[in-house]
């Protein structure tokens, strides 16, 4: 009986290595994919580094000086200073957490209400089904930047805030993620009820609900697990798109308020930049397309790393 | 058939009708209101005059009577009058609608037919270095801001090299076609840019998906050449879902649009809208806005006709 004991360990097959190590495997293959997930990590450290780059460089993000206006590039401003004298790279430091923080944060909410909305639409089905499909539908129909640029417009005091607050930085910044997800959540809630409708009516769900489990108790033991993976790759694409929107409501000034800099509203006044300064003009843009091209292209890695069919 | 149409076109009413139930109240919501702006010109208006002036106008109403009264003047064709314009709504409205047009459907035609081509270069080889190349320009062309390439585009083609001018739609006192041309180039390689990128990557999965079918290997089989192949045998089935991806882009030509014309100084409607709302001119915005999504719900509707119209498997309920 010898022979049988001494056989090496079968190998591990990929069901013994469980689906997540799996999809990080196919993953670390996309090319595209990792090195998109490199430059984020690094645009994020970029973005981190605002503080103690201020500190080591001793400057006040937000201080004017008007007797440096547009100074070039020196070893104490790495970029040069924008139209108010500010430190450019610094700004642009700060900026970047706003944008990711909003882009982040805004993809969150409008993930959780696309969840829900899903969720209750396929697990219910019938009349409410109908009815939430109707709004969504509804929703994709509409033209989004002009109802955004509308939303970003309404002038806070009269909805009751007081006055200091509504020209606060925190209320422009709520602002700006309560209004895009609040329209920017329908692929994920559209995604979420297809899958569910797939998976509520398998056996083993039915089992789960003979025995008495409501919808409290299916939804996420046996619903949720199930649509993870598309829902992780369209919140990823969520988040390039909320970025694109939120740079482009701050630009048009509808979003983040100055002095508080975001990589949208530091292009304010770029079209008159373009001539003077064009660097100002080229930093914040370039930023803004990097990010949301390697979101995009961490999205499409994790799309083949999730559903290998999709790549053959 | 015709009953799809019906029930598509009420659904549309109903949505158009609840929009603009919620963007007259938006608009209520944004700051300052008409009387506000009447006495900030008329340093005479005492708090009486100010709350005479509600009344006439009616803002002292409750929202859903002031949009009531709106909505059966709307029916009637009365959009009321422009602030800004000092010009009925409707008038200042139609050439924005033609600039808009023009942009919208010359930027979709460049679009369309970049996308065609490169979205079937880059599907003839899946994961080759020509399909690599289309697929970063694709993913550019999504991932772009679109008010930021207007700006390069400014910077390098109207600023350093000259080549076209960075605003507006004619020189003064010229304005003659070429000159129009001239002005036209920018927006619209701004906007088609924007556009294809999308397009190119639904062109391009469409491809792929029908060159593995057997229908194609059967063509290869009999001797056709690989020409007719691409071009007549999967092209043709490959265009059904790519046809509707590009109907319902709509909305995103239209968000593209609007800061093409912002970005360049073009008076279209995505300009009118945005000057609107930064003016206070609330009829303006008002109508804009609901036609913008009227246009968008009809296109819709197209996509889904020219689905049923190209693929005659699926029939329409």
């Amino acid at each position: 009986m010898s022979a049988t004991t001494d056989l090496a360990p079968p190998p591990r097959t990929d069901a013994a290595i469980g689906p997540w190590r799996l999809r990080w495997r196919r993953f670390r293959r996309h090319r595209t994919g990792m090195a998109s997930l490199v430059i984020l990590a690094l645009l994020v450290l970029f973005a981190l580094a605002a503080v103690p780059m201020q500190h080591l460089l001793g400057i006040d993000p937000d201080a004017t000086d008007l007797l440096s206006r547009f100074d070039p590039p020196s070893a104490a401003h790495w970029l040069g200073t924008d139209d108010a004298g500010r430190d450019e790279l610094i700004r642009l430091m700060v900026g970047g957490q706003i944008s990711l923080l909003v882009g982040l944060v805004a993809t969150a909410i409008g993930g959780v209400i696309g969840l829900l909305i899903g969720v209750t639409a396929g697990y219910f089905g019938g009349r409410l089904d109908a009815l939430l499909m109707r709004i969504t539908d509804g929703m994709i129909a509409l033209p989004l930047l002009p109802l955004l640029i509308v939303l970003g417009a309404v002038d806070l005091t009269k909805l009751g805030f007081s006055s200091d607050f509504a020209h606060s930085t925190a209320a422009s910044f709520w602002r700006i993620i309560i209004i895009i997800s609040i329209v920017d959540w329908t692929s994920i809630a559209r995604l979420v009820r297809a899958a569910t409708l797939s998976i509520k009516d398998r056996d083993y769900v039915r089992a789960a609900r003979a025995s008495g489990a409501g919808a409290s108790y299916v939804m996420p033991a046996h619903v949720l697990p199930n649509v993870a993976t598309p829902i992780i790759v369209a919140l990823t694409l969520t988040v390039g798109r909320v970025i694109l929107f939120e740079s482009v409501l701050s630009f048009l000034g509808f979003g983040i308020t100055p002095p508080t800099p975001s990589w949208g509203n530091m292009l304010n006044n770029a079209q008159e930049l373009v001539t003077t300064a064009p660097g100002l003009a080229v930093y914040p843009g370039l930023l803004i397309f990097i990010t949301v091209i390697a979101v995009n292209f961490l999205g499409d890695g994790l799309q083949a790393a999730f559903d290998p069919r999709s790549e053959q | 058939m015709a009953r799809f149409i019906l029930r598509r076109t009420l659904q549309a009413l109903i949505v158009l009708l609840v929009m603009s139930f919620v963007i007259y109240g938006l608009i209520g919501l944004m700051p300052g209101d008409p009387v506000d702006m009447m006495a900030a010109g008329n340093p005479g208006a005492t708090p009486e005059v100010i709350a005479h002036l509600r009344a006439i106008y009616g803002l002292d109403q409750p929202l859903a009577l002031r949009y009531w009264h709106w909505l059966l003047a709307a029916l009637t064709g009365d959009f009321g009058f422009s602030r800004t314009h000092s010009q009925p709504v409707l008038e200042v409205l139609a050439p924005a609608l033609w600039q808009t047009c023009k942009l919208m459907v010359i930027s979709f035609v460049v679009s369309v037919l970049l996308s065609f081509t490169l979205g079937i270069i880059a599907a003839r080889k899946p994961g080759g270095v020509v399909d690599g190349l289309i697929s970063l320009f694709a993913f550019a062309g999504i991932s772009v801001p679109v008010f930021w390439l207007a700006l390069m585009m400014i910077l390098v083609f109207a600023v350093d090299l000259h080549w076209f001018p960075a605003s507006g739609i004619s020189t003064l006192g010229e304005g003659g076609f070429i000159d129009q041309a001239r002005h036209l180039v920018m927006p619209v390689t701004t906007l088609a840019l924007a556009t294809t990128g999308g397009f190119i990557r639904f062109v391009r999965a469409s491809m792929i998906e029908v060159m593995r079918m057997d229908h194609v290997r059967t063509a290869r089989a009999k001797g056709a050449t690989e020409a007719r192949v691409v071009l007549i045998h999967a092209f043709r089935n490959a265009l059904i879902p790519v046809v509707t991806v590009m109907a319902l882009s709509f909305g995103v030509l239209f968000n593209g649009a609007l800061l093409t014309e912002t970005m360049f100084a073009q008076p279209g409607m995505g300009k009118m809208i945005y000057d609107a709302i930064l003016g206070n001119d609330f009829n303006l915005a008002l109508v804009g806005l609901l036609f913008a999504t009227l246009v968008t719900l009809a296109s819709n509707l197209v996509a889904d006709l020219a689905y049923g119209w190209l693929d005659p498997r699926i029939s329409l309920k």
